[in-house]
């Protein structure tokens, strides 16, 4: 029932937000995503008590003549990516208030529907509905970069519309084909995801090869994973901060999220047949991608990339399979979240505050702004995984994952740690560090909306840096069970 | 006491929290008086643990905070450790860094960013004292990396100053080099022995392999490399004499830079257990040693001659460490800690009295002006250069015994050392502080000796820079060897030297004739002879130049790293990402743009041609049915 309310939440309150206008519809929306927010801590409260509280989860009939449910749940890694979305969207909503949107209530209305299809997507327990849910995000991020997007809009756009849509297709197809094997003995045919996991499972391996690289594009591409990429940093780049927020906090979060809980329980022949094969190109991207960081001149384009570095990394962390690996990818899906929302707003405050986000234009905003620059350190450090922030605890478990497959994959996914520090500290020195300039100098005190939002982000990384244990007690032993359940 | 040591860190996190949050507001003299007074309160716990420690039978106690990382086997909690190893290194961290707090209040006193270089001082000191408190890798990996954020944030302190900025990067991104092996070694160590706490590791150490454990070892000591400033990831220490020189005496001298070393003792049995890694340890040490004192031997800035001076000083420390004098190696990172703070303090106090001058061509003749500098000076001067009794004799005689028993090689190119840093040393004393001075007249009419908060630690660091050899007086000398004794639990393999006594004092003989040579041909040179190192580069020979530009190292990185993985990284991201990649997603929406274009014209909306191609379509289905 609470996941039923976590979901219809978030969908009757774009209705409301439509009808609002002005700056009411942005207050609105934030006051709905703080009680969505409370919603599903208020549902974590219950997990504690009872993991297998009736409360957590809904199932009721849909089209039953195909066997499709509208089955929904909550467990352990769903709630962690349930409160991720929770927690971001209204720390997303508030980092959007110094900036004017036109039609606010059509912005944040599409805010609150993306919220709701991405809490489905996280909770479905159905086959059916998990593609349902997965397409329905896609349309309202859509609309939020063509209609508020930067300059080249439609035609980087449609290409993200198109490229993502073209994976998705392959994961129908998929998901249509374990559909049809699923009910052997009984003739019952079913979505239920425990029954596709047996239908993937009794496939032969060729079929299960198949259905892997069907279902891993559509994965991939979401990500995005190293060479599916491309689309990725026009699209942060063009889309309005908002959207970029949605698509890189949250959203990529729906492809790691798939390959754990749509994949790799599914076809674990397929898995060990080309497993090593997306393990490599993951590994790839990390390098891949930071190198290129390293010579970006647009910051927001530097953060794009550093995601792709990232996201390889925890792609890499999952297709190890292990119990460090895949924490650790849930942990660091959680740390990410946090961390490149925190980046993509500071990306923000630079071109609000002077206009430009060319790293060579900048330089010595600290003399002017010394808060935001710790600010900015603190987030700058999380990226970088030292320890005593949020992303130290995931990389660690991350890398010492991909050690337990492979140590010479972890040898060179660990470059993350070298080339991290190396775009990362060169971005900051560019931007923040020496004198400042004519662009720099009149870069003033932030908004009281910012700096709360980089206030909750620090706090987030330091939290989560020293005491992880509240993700930690959700992520290991649901991925205790589902390991056990693949072997 | 011991149940507290959780104090020892938390006061200086403390101290860093008040400052970083109310520094400014809280004025110089308290905020600096709360920067000293957490560091005070640490020390003060520090020896009172030190000496209920001295108490326990066993020498050892953990004590557990918290739990901090779960995964299945792998369960990392956040825990102390206090034995005589870790206690050593306390009473370094905080007593050295005490003095140097209260130096600091002198030396940053016209500085306006005085708050946050305390704020930064005491995080650093926080983190110092993670890294040799922990009871497991990942705790000393926290405080690994937390003092190379410190030293990269001392570093670039003035961060106005670009060059500054590059050099505070360029030690965190070589510092991460190193840290990645280590991160490696300690999974691996996970992965060996499914566990990463102490303890535990080293009961189970010999069921490794010795392939895995050479490859332990050798991982922990890539990361050893990053922080100790060995060969080849040594160019950032130099550079980092960019930060104020407090920063450089405390992190960069006596203990940030010595973490290496504290990692290496308390891995032991993996290096007594790897006679390859062993090797490659002290052949490092020693090449490192030697090369950084060559260096050291022209350099004309007198903070980059006390850099390369450390650098050669932490190569004999590896040096020892490879010939398992592992105790020996602690014994001189003590005496180092002293007379290195202490030589930077004063050079600190040179630069303070010549207005920022670091050029020691354009100094001479201090001695009048600053007695009190040019007296400390000179007794760490003679300590470093391991004359009898100073306390660097001891430590370092004690590692060239060690060498010659192991390796006569070694043993030689330590000396070779000894003899260039007692040049080298005294070659920077006599042209500061002797002959006539030969800076501007402003400079000169503006020589002052430094005030009493900068002045007493120097003479405290002084008393320890002479008396600090009783820590480890030989047998040969009747003595004890305290500190070796007190280690002896912590080292798993012993490794009793059996030179006879007529052997060291042999060897000890030759190192200070060595050393007496070296001050006479200096002393000759720059003193009675009134030499000046070439102001111009034209006038250097061949491989003075050579050694005056670091063997071109810096260089050599920049054109074989640097400047390929930028150009790789241009080319990736201009060409192959933007052409090949993406060309090959946009190819397919412009084949597929073409396809429909040839095929939209079938849709003419001629009827006739509708029929006609209908026709045609049917009669070729009747053939094809024919024909199969």
């Amino acid at each position: 029932m609470l996941t039923g309310l976590l979901i219809i939440v978030p969908l009757i309150a774009a209705f409301l937000v439509f009808f609002l206008k002005g700056k009411n519809a942005r207050i609105a929306a934030l006051g709905f995503s703080v009680v969505e927010f409370a919603l599903s801590v208020f549902a974590w409260y219950q997990f504690k008590s009872d993991p297998l509280s009736k409360q957590l989860y809904l199932n009721c009939t849909w089209i039953e003549s195909l066997g499709v449910n509208f089955a929904v749940g909550l467990d352990g890694m769903s709630l962690l990516m349930v409160l991720l979305t929770t927690f971001l969207v209204p720390i997303i909503i508030l980092s959007s208030f110094k900036t004017d949107y036109e039609r606010p209530n059509a912005f944040y209305g599409l805010m609150l529907i993306m919220q709701m299809a991405l809490v489905g997507v996280f909770t479905a327990n159905d086959g059916f509905l998990f593609y349902v849910f997965w397409e329905l995000a896609l349309i309202p991020i859509y609309f939020i970069c063509l209609l508020w997007g930067g300059e080249n809009r439609a035609r980087i756009t449609f290409k993200f519309f198109v490229y993502t849509l073209f994976g998705s297709l392959f994961m129908l197809v998929a998901l249509v084909f374990l559909y049809h094997h699923t009910g052997m003995q009984s003739g019952i045919k079913s979505w239920a995801i425990n029954d596709l996991y047996q239908s993937g499972r009794s496939l032969t391996e060729t079929q299960q090869g198949y259905v892997f690289w069907a279902m891993f594009l559509a994965f991939a591409i979401k990500m995005p994973i190293f060479p599916f990429h491309t689309w990725q940093p026009d699209t942060y780049v063009n889309a309005p901060t908002q959207g970029t927020m949605l698509l890189s906090g949250i959203m990529l979060k729906m492809g790691t999220f798939g390959l754990i809980k749509w994949l790799l329980p599914v076809v674990p022949l397929g898995v060990a047949n080309w497993g090593n094969v997306a393990m490599i190109l993951s590994v790839i991207g990390i390098i891949y991608a930071s190198c290129i960081a390293i010579v970006q001149t647009d910051y927001k384009r530097l953060i794009a990339y550093s995601s792709i570095a990232h996201v390889g990394l925890i792609a890499a962390g999952i297709l190890a399979w292990n119990q460090q690996g895949v924490q650790g990818a849930l942990i660091q899906m959680v740390s990410h979240g946090i961390n490149v929302v925190g980046l993509f707003l500071i990306a923000d405050i630079l071109f609000r505050h002077t206009g430009t986000r060319e790293i060579s234009k900048l330089g010595g905003i600290r003399n002017v702004n010394p808060k935001f620059a710790v600010m900015f350190l603190i987030i700058l450090l999380g990226s970088v995984a030292l320890p005593l922030t949020n992303g130290f605890i995931g990389e660690f478990l991350l890398i010492t994952g991909v050690y337990g497959y492979n140590a010479w994959m972890a040898a060179f996914a660990g470059l993350t740690v070298i080339l991290g520090a190396v775009y990362m500290l060169r971005s900051y020195q560019g931007i923040m560090l020496g004198e400042s300039n004519t662009v720099t100098a009149g870069f003033g005190e932030l908004a009281a909306s910012d700096k709360a939002v980089l206030i909750i982000v620090c706090a987030a990384i330091l939290v989560f840096g020293v005491y992880p244990q509240p993700l930690t007690d959700l992520a290991e032993p649901a991925v205790k069970t589902l390991l056990m359940s693949t072997k | 006491m011991i149940k507290l040591i959780g104090l020892v860190p938390l006061f200086p996190l403390i101290g860093f929290a008040i400052n970083g949050f109310f520094g400014k507001k809280l004025g110089k003299k308290l905020s600096g008086g709360i920067a000293v007074l957490s560091i005070a309160a640490s020390f003060v716990v520090s020896l009172l643990v030190f000496m209920e420690l001295n108490g326990i039978a066993n020498k050892s106690q953990v004590v557990n905070l918290f739990s901090w990382i779960n995964s299945d086997t792998l369960s990392i909690p956040f825990s102390f450790l206090v034995d005589p190893l870790s206690s050593i290194f306390l009473m370094i961290i905080t007593g050295i860094g005490l003095l140097i707090h209260i130096y600091s209040l002198g030396y940053m006193s016209h500085d306006e960013g005085f708050a946050r270089f305390f704020t930064y001082l005491n995080l650093f000191v926080f983190f110092m004292l993670l890294l040799v408190l922990g009871n497991n890798y990942l705790v000393m990996f926290v405080g690994w990396e937390g003092v190379g954020l410190c030293s990269y944030l001392l570093i670039g302190f003035w961060f106005k100053n670009t060059e500054y900025n590059k050099a505070a990067n360029k030690a965190f991104i070589m510092n991460r080099i190193g840290d990645l092996g280590f991160l490696l070694g300690i999974i691996l160590i996970f992965f060996t022995y499914g566990t990463i706490t102490y303890g535990d590791v080293f009961a189970k150490a010999h069921t490794g392999s010795e392939t895995i454990i050479t490859a332990i070892a050798l991982l922990l000591f890539v990361g050893a490399m990053g922080k100790s400033a060995q060969i080849p990831l040594y160019t950032w220490l130099p550079d980092a004499m960019a930060g104020p020189t407090p920063v450089s005496a405390l992190i960069h001298a006596a203990t940030m830079v010595t973490a290496g070393i504290y990692m290496i003792v308390r891995s032991n049995i993996f290096y007594s257990s790897s006679e390859d890694a062993s090797e490659i340890v002290a052949v490092v040490g020693a090449a490192t040693a030697l090369m950084a004192a060559i260096i050291g031997c022209v350099q004309t800035d007198i903070k980059k001659v006390l850099a390369y001076s450390t650098v050669s000083q932490l190569g004999l420390m590896f040096l020892a460490l490879g010939v398992g004098a592992y105790s020996t190696a602690v014994f001189h990172v003590t005496t180092h800690a002293f007379f290195k703070a202490l030589l930077f303090l004063g050079a600190g106090s040179v630069i303070h009295a010549m207005s920022g001058e670091q050029d020691i061509r354009k100094m001479g003749g201090l001695k009048k002006a600053l007695p009190i500098t040019y007296l400390t000076m000179g007794l760490a001067t003679l300590a470093i250069s391991g004359i009898f009794p100073f306390s660097g004799f001891f430590s370092k005689d004690e590692i060239l015994a060690y060498a010659y028993e192991e390796n006569k090689a070694l043993w030689f190119v330590g000396s070779i050392t000894s003899l260039l840093t007692a040049f080298y040393m005294f070659r920077m004393f006599f042209l500061t502080f002797h002959t006539s001075f030969r800076g501007t007249a402003e400079q000169k009419h503006h020589l002052h000796e430094s005030p009493k908060s900068m002045t007493i630690p120097l003479i405290i660091l002084a008393v320890l820079s002479v008396a600090g050899g009783l820590l480890g007086i030989p047998a040969a000398f009747h003595g004890s060897n305290w500190i070796s004794t007190y280690l002896n639990p912590i080292i798993m393999h012993k490794n009793p030297s059996t030179l006879s006594h007529e052997t060291e004092f042999l060897l000890m003989g030759i190192a200070t004739a060595v050393a007496l040579v070296a001050i006479y041909t200096a002393y000759n040179v720059y003193q009675k002879s009134n030499v000046l190192p070439a102001e111009n580069e034209k006038d250097m020979r061949p491989f003075e130049r050579f050694a005056f530009h670091k063997f071109k190292v810096d260089e050599f990185y920049a054109f074989t790293i640097t400047r390929p993985l930028n150009m790789f990284s241009t080319a990736l991201g201009k060409f192959f990402d933007n052409q090949l990649v993406d060309g090959f997603i946009e190819g397919i929406g412009v084949v597929v743009k073409w396809l429909s274009g040839v095929v939209r014209q079938l849709q003419t909306g001629n009827i006739g041609f509708y029929i006609f191609s209908m026709v045609l379509g049917i009669v070729a289905i009747i053939f094809w049915s024919i024909l199969k």
